[in-house]
Parts: structure tokens; C-alpha cells; sequence
């Protein structure tokens, strides 16, 4: 075999041939003969390289990998002489790298691991060959054609997988319980309806990699037994609705989804819901019944799906991050991802941060990393220089955790025992002018919001956690408050009937908690520490700062402010509102805001 | 009283909108979802027409208004009040309030004078809130019909406003 000290892969995609990309590839070749370097350097022809309409022809030079875009017939004579005589890269040929501003997921950072996110912002989502070419589907393969079912479900259930929704239960378990049932047929349902504020893990897999999604229910399915899937999709995702219902069609025409999967008697297909806005629908028996075209509330459990789920038959529910982590399991061994993580949780996690800190976006983990790697190393600190306070974490129904919890190694049951729970992976960091007792009427506002309203420990209490919330925050908590927000939290934990009303208190449980010192300095001092409660707060003039220019006084809404011309203006805090307006237009910052 | 064009215009889109989904009641959501989206709600004729094709008691399909309405009035995407020609929806999650929500929020009701849920008198923009549209990266989001805008200070409202007759 002659060895070759270079190679050029011209691409040959169609737009690229109407460019001339055949004429590239003669001129290449006789040019390479003219300077004696036919034997040193190989042309070969290659698909898409880049994108043909803004690049086309390009070429690939390796070892050195440069991407040279928009060849014609006349740059070559230069390009061979300067890369392969002179060994000189051509500046003025390399492609113009499009800077795609990627504020969600940039690089890995350091101690990141992207096992589901590894093909996000690297294939076109639109194209399923891009998937394939990165071992897309090779483990659907393997899968119908060297395994039982019941060799998968034991290979998932040796990764240790845990259900990614929230809940952690062992996927393997929940296979199996589907698989067993015996009755016909049955159901997959893969739950996209990612309503945790601050989550959009789920979000931007389906976007930018629905492929692992599809290929992790087919083989869900096959080790199941099931013959129909649905994806439940938020309508708040239309991106995401679109990408799946593309991947759907081209993973049909490749017979990788519909009747006779690989040419065996496997079948399997695969429908798009979307949703309609409603919360509760993440929850699954509400999922189940937004599916059948009902008001998406909750029943009580048992029966569980696994026994009758869909239309009454037998389901498998699972989240999105779950599915599309299953491919990789069965291509690289459940050993290799069983030695990522903790003693109980394994692999990795995708997490969304958001709130006060420096890199918002996702980043993918492995399970045993703490918060404070994830705040402060992946995460870059919090924003302007200002401390951290406390991490809200597994969304509404989660909890906050604060400064003594960040050296937790983070897996499923540190979370929970330290009061929160794992969730879907949303993280709301927050900085020290955040005040607690408002956050947690913000949470209570949320879920009070999308409470279905069946149960009434759910609909009433969260309504009456609210309103405490709301009194205290207003500057009229009185002595009781506390203890009656502790005796109702307690109840609607115990007494609600699906994982929305067992939760909401959750945020409420951990504040008071953590920070029962503030909810008693805003219902005995009247003060919001945090200056964050307007009824709690004073607008003060700093004598010696203040020059006397009038401008508070002339846009002070309400009048509340007095004082001549070029002496220090006094606020008068009886007609103060507290709008805030003379702090923000006072050229020489000598208004002060005091708790 | 709807006009007697209106209803029939009406009548061809909850008619396309059965043609398409079907009858079967996993289509019930989708068949509201796009005559809202029609409408930028769910007149009540509409809820009307529906159930009389969706109702087929020979193949023990059976469905009221009462379950049309029930599932129009349940979800947040669907409206059984009549809204402004442009939506505007302000993201009211968690991570949007802590970088500058709750301030955008207040300038919001303000610069369109409008509550949650209120249509200004001359049709123009209906104020609503939506939950978590997943783009936290970009905290604060508003959505004005299908166009998302992140980053929104109450500065820039007065712009983004400007773009919607």
C-alpha cells in the first residue's frame, strides 16, 4: 500500500458537484502531477463537509485538518505549491468559521462529561445520516439483532440507570414491570412536557438530537413489548415538536421506526403529542390522561401505567433524558457507565443553570460532583462579585439548599436527605439580595398557578400558603404565622394526591428551614433584610451626598419628596411609595435603601 | 350573535381542523389547539360545532360541550375569552424573576397599562403570563405572539412594542 504524507477530501455533496467540485478534483490531480507530488499527497472524495450553499467546493487537508472553502480551478496551482510543496497553510482559502453564539452550550467545560449531550450543536438535527454517522442507531442494531428483551432490560438494569425525570427509580424495574404484564398491546410514553421553570435539559436534546430519543424508545419498546409510543411535548417547545416530527419521517423511511424494524416482525411506531400548557401533564397519570384527550389531572396510584396506563393498556412511561441515554448504555457496556457516578446513582446528569451566576446554560455531569464544583468551577461564581446565598434545586417541588450543603457529592439520596430532591435537573442559583420570604411566595404563585384543582389539599392549601406569603411580604405577618405555615406544609405533603401538591410545599419546608431567621425579621421587625420587600423597605436621603439638584424631587411620583434648590431634600416616608424612582435617577447615589 | 360569514368561516376551520385530527378523543386537544389558533381563542360556537361532529353515539363516541369546554378551560394555551390581536406573554419562572423579572414585570403592566389577563379596549395587545419557555439562558423572556425576546430590560419595551399594529 503507498503511503501518503497528505490527503484531500474534496466534498462531494450535490450543491458542491453543481459548483464544480469534479473539476477540483482534475485540477488537484494533474496539478499534484505538474510539481512530481502525485505520489506524496491523495485526492479523495468525501460527502458534505460543511455547509455546501455558504462554503461549497471545500476540501479537507489532512493531517493538518484545514477546512478550505470555496475552491475554484484557478486557486490551485497556488494552494498545492504553498500547503503540500512549502508545507504553508493558505490563510486566505480557510473557511470562515461561522460564529455560532451558543449561549446555552458552549464547549465542555472542565469536570463536564456529555453523555447525552454529546451530539447537541455538533449534527444537523434535521439530518438523520449526521446521527448515524456517530454510531446512530448501531445499537438499535444490536440490540434486534444479538439480544432478548430480557438481555437488555438486564444490561440497563446492570448500568444502574435511575429514571431522569426526578424520581430516580430503576429503569430496568420499570421495563420489566411493563414487559411482565400480560396484557395487549402496549404503550411507551416518553415524557417531554419539561415544565420545571429554569429545566431545558430536555428542551435542547429534543432540538439538536432527537434521533437518541427515538432509538432509545425502539429499543424500549422491543424490551418491553410495546407496539405504539407516544411523545408528550409541551406546546411551549415548538422547535422541538417540529425536530421530532422530522426525525419521526426520516427514521421511517430508514425502517428504523413502523412495521418490520430491520426487516424482522419487530414493529413499532411512534406519534407526537403536543401539549396544551398545563404543568401537572409532567406528572405521568395526568400525561397519561392529557393523551387521551382529557383534562390532564391526576388519579390516585395504584394502578400504576406499568399495569394500565394509555387507553387502559399497560405503559411505559419514561423522561426524555432517560430514552436517549439507552443507546449509548447498550453500545458502550452497562460497565462503562455504571463506573461513572456514585455508589447508588450512576452516570451522568444533565443539569440547567440559571439565577445569579456567571454561566447560565447546561452543562452535563457525572453524579458525586458537588454544588459547589457546579456553581463555582462549571458555573463561574456568581454574577458581579456578589455571595451566594442559596441554590434552589430539583424545581418547584424541590428545595433550597445553601452554603452548608455545598460539598455534598450530588446523587438522588443526598439530595433528598438534605431536603430537597434531585428532580429534573433544574438549578436556580441565587445571590445574597435575593429574599427568601419572597421566593417562596414566587414558588407558591407558581404552583398555586397550575394546581389542577382535583384534590383540595392541594388547591386550598396552596392557595392559603400563598397568602400568608403574601401578607408577610407585605409587611403584616403577625406572631402564628410561622407555625401555621409549618402545620399546613405538613398536611398538603401528606394529604395531596399526586407528586405536585406532595411537593409544593417543599420550597416553603426548606426556607423556613434555612432561613427562618428571615421570615421572622419581616414578621417582627418589619424589615426585609435583603431590601427586596417593598412594603418593608425605606428610601433614605444621605445628608452630606445630597447636593440638592432636585431631580428626585421633580420625578418623584407621589410628592413625597421636599427640599429647595442646592440644599439636602428630605423624604417624606408617610407618602413614600417606595417605588424606587429617586434611587435610580440620583446622579450622586445618595439615596439609600434601608432594611 | 356571530355574523352569518364569520359562522361559516368558523364552520370550515373546526371542520378542517376534525378532517385532520380525526374524531377519535386523543384528537380532541390538538382539534381546540388549532381552532385557537385560528381564532386566538375558542368562541363558543366553535365549542358548539365541534361536539356535534365529534359526537357519534352509534360508534360509542361520546362527548358533551361540557367536555370541549372542560378541556378549553383547563389548559393555559387555550383561551375561551376573546384576546387582542397580538399576545403578549411575560415568562414568570423562577429564573427569569431573579434576573430583573419581577422590575420588567412592573414596567410591563405599565407601559400597556394592562393586568395579567386584560385586552386593552382597542384590541390591540392581550398581557398574559406563560410558564418556564425554557430559555433561561436569556432571562428575562417575553414572547409577543410567536417572536421570543430575552434579555428584555424595561428599557426596550417601548421598541419591541412599537414592531405590533
Amino acid at each position: 500500500m503507498p503511503f501518503y504524507r497528505s490527503h484531500v477530501l474534496v466534498s462531494v455533496d450535490p450543491e458542491c458537484l453543481k459548483r464544480g467540485a469534479h473539476e477540483v478534483i482534475d485540477a488537484l490531480n494533474d496539478e499534484l502531477i505538474a510539481q512530481d507530488l502525485i505520489h506524496e499527497v491523495q485526492v479523495l472524495e468525501t460527502s458534505r463537509i460543511g455547509d455546501p450553499y455558504r462554503l461549497g467546493p471545500d476540501l479537507l487537508v489532512y493531517p493538518e485538518g484545514v477546512h478550505y472553502a470555496n475552491i475554484s480551478v484557478d486557486d490551485i496551482p497556488y494552494l498545492v505549491e504553498e500547503q503540500f510543496l512549502k508545507g504553508r497553510v493558505v490563510e486566505k482559502f480557510r473557511a470562515q468559521e461561522k460564529v455560532v453564539s451558543d449561549e446555552e452550550l458552549g464547549a465542555p467545560k472542565a469536570k463536564e462529561v456529555r453523555v447525552v449531550l454529546r451530539n447537541c450543536g455538533k449534527i444537523d438535527p434535521h439530518n438523520i445520516e449526521d446521527y448515524i454517522a456517530e454510531d446512530g442507531y448501531s445499537a438499535l442494531a444490536k440490540v434486534i439483532s444479538e439480544m432478548a428483551p430480557e438481555q437488555v432490560i438486564d444490561e440497563i438494569g446492570k448500568s444502574g440507570l435511575r429514571g431522569r425525570g426526578g424520581a430516580g427509580f430503576p429503569t430496568a424495574k420499570k421495563w420489566k414491570l411493563c414487559r411482565d404484564v400480560q396484557d395487549s398491546p402496549k404503550y411507551l410514553t416518553c415524557n417531554a412536557d419539561e415544565g420545571d421553570p429554569g429545566a431545558f435539559m430536555n428542551r435542547r436534546v429534543l432540538e439538536s438530537d432527537p434521533h437518541s430519543v427515538l432509538e432509545g424508545m425502539v429499543i424500549a419498546a422491543y424490551a418491553t413489548g410495546a407496539s405504539l409510543g407516544y411523545i408528550y411535548c409541551r406546546a411551549e417547545y415548538p422547535i422541538a415538536v417540529q425536530n421530532l416530527n422530522i426525525a419521526i419521517a426520516q427514521a421511517r423511511e430508514f425502517g428504523f421506526l413502523g412495521k418490520n424494524i430491520f426487516g424482522t416482525d419487530f414493529s413499532f411506531d411512534l406519534e407526537v403529542r403536543k401539549g396544551a400548557g398545563a404543568f401537572v401533564c409532567g406528572e405521568e397519570t395526568a400525561l397519561i390522561a392529557s393523551i387521551e384527550g382529557k383534562r390532564g389531572e391526576p388519579r390516585p396510584r395504584p394502578p400504576f401505567p406499568a399495569v394500565k396506563g394509555v387507553w387502559g393498556k399497560p405503559t411505559n412511561n419514561n423522561n426524555v433524558e432517560t430514552y436517549a441515554v439507552v443507546p449509548q448504555i447498550i453500545i458502550k457496556g452497562a460497565d462503562w457507565y455504571s463506573s461513572m457516578g456514585t455508589a447508588k446513582s450512576k452516570g451522568t446528569k444533565t443539569f440547567a443553570i440559571a439565577g445569579d451566576v456567571v454561566n447560565t446554560g447546561l452543562i452535563e455531569v457525572p453524579f458525586g460532583i458537588t454544588l459547589r464544583e457546579i456553581i463555582f468551577e462549571v458555573g463561574g461564581g456568581i454574577k458581579d462579585g456578589k455571595q451566594f446565598k442559596a441554590i434552589q434545586t430539583g424545581g418547584p417541588m424541590g428545595g433550597c439548599l445553601t452554603e452548608q450543603h455545598l460539598d455534598l457529592p450530588l446523587d438522588y439520596e443526598a439530595l433528598t436527605a438534605a431536603g430537597s430532591m434531585m428532580g429534573s435537573g433544574g438549578l436556580i442559583i441565587m445571590d445574597n439580595e435575593t429574599c427568601m420570604v419572597d421566593m417562596a411566595r414566587f414558588f407558591m404563585e407558581f404552583t398555586q398557578d397550575e394546581s389542577c384543582g382535583k384534590c383540595t389539599p392541594c388547591r386550598v392549601g396552596t392557595k392559603r400558603l400563598l397568602e400568608i406569603h403574601q401578607k408577610i411580604c407585605a409587611g403584616q405577618g403577625e406572631p402564628g404565622d410561622l407555625e401555621l405555615l409549618d402545620t399546613l406544609c405538613t398536611e398538603i405533603m401528606r394529604d395531596s394526591l399526586c407528586g405536585l401538591g406532595q411537593g409544593a410545599p417543599n420550597p416553603v419546608v426548606s426556607m423556613l428551614k434555612h432561613f427562618r431567621s428571615e421570615y421572622e425579621a419581616h414578621i417582627f421587625e418589619k424589615r426585609c433584610p435583603a431590601k427586596v420587600c417593598r412594603a418593608l423597605i425605606r428610601f433614605k436621603i444621605q445628608p452630606p451626598v445630597c447636593t440638592g439638584c432636585t431631580v428626585c424631587a421633580r420625578n418623584c411620583p407621589v410628592e413625597a419628596i421636599s427640599g429647595e434648590r442646592r440644599q439636602v431634600h428630605k423624604i417624606d416616608p408617610d407618602k413614600c411609595i417606595r417605588c424606587g424612582i429617586c434611587a435610580q435617577v440620583c446622579n450622586f447615589n445618595a439615596i439609600d435603601v434601608l432594611s | 350573535m356571530i355574523e352569518v360569514t364569520q359562522e361559516k368561516h368558523l364552520a370550515t376551520i373546526v371542520e378542517a381542523a376534525i378532517a385532520k385530527h380525526g374524531t377519535h378523543a386523543d384528537a380532541y386537544i390538538p382539534i381546540l389547539l388549532e381552532i385557537n389558533n385560528n381564532f386566538g381563542y375558542i368562541p363558543a360556537e366553535a365549542i358548539r360545532l365541534a361536539r356535534a361532529k365529534l359526537h357519534q353515539p352509534e360508534d360509542h363516541s361520546l362527548v358533551s360541550e361540557g367536555r370541549l369546554y372542560g378541556l378549553a378551560s383547563f389548559y393555559h394555551m387555550l383561551s375561551t375569552q376573546k384576546n387582542g390581536r397580538h399576545t403578549v406573554q411575560f415568562c414568570e419562572s423562577a429564573p427569569c424573576h431573579v434576573q430583573g423579572g419581577r422590575e420588567l414585570w412592573k414596567a410591563l403592566q405599565q407601559e400597556l397599562q394592562l393586568k395579567s389577563g386584560e385586552t386593552d379596549p382597542d384590541g390591540r395587545f392581550t398581557l398574559k403570563t406563560v410558564s418556564c419557555l425554557g430559555i433561561c439562558g436569556v432571562g428575562p423572556v417575553i414572547l409577543v405572539d410567536n417572536d421570543f425576546y430575552g434579555n428584555v430590560t424595561p428599557e426596550d419595551l417601548a421598541d419591541i412594542f412599537a414592531k405590533y399594529e
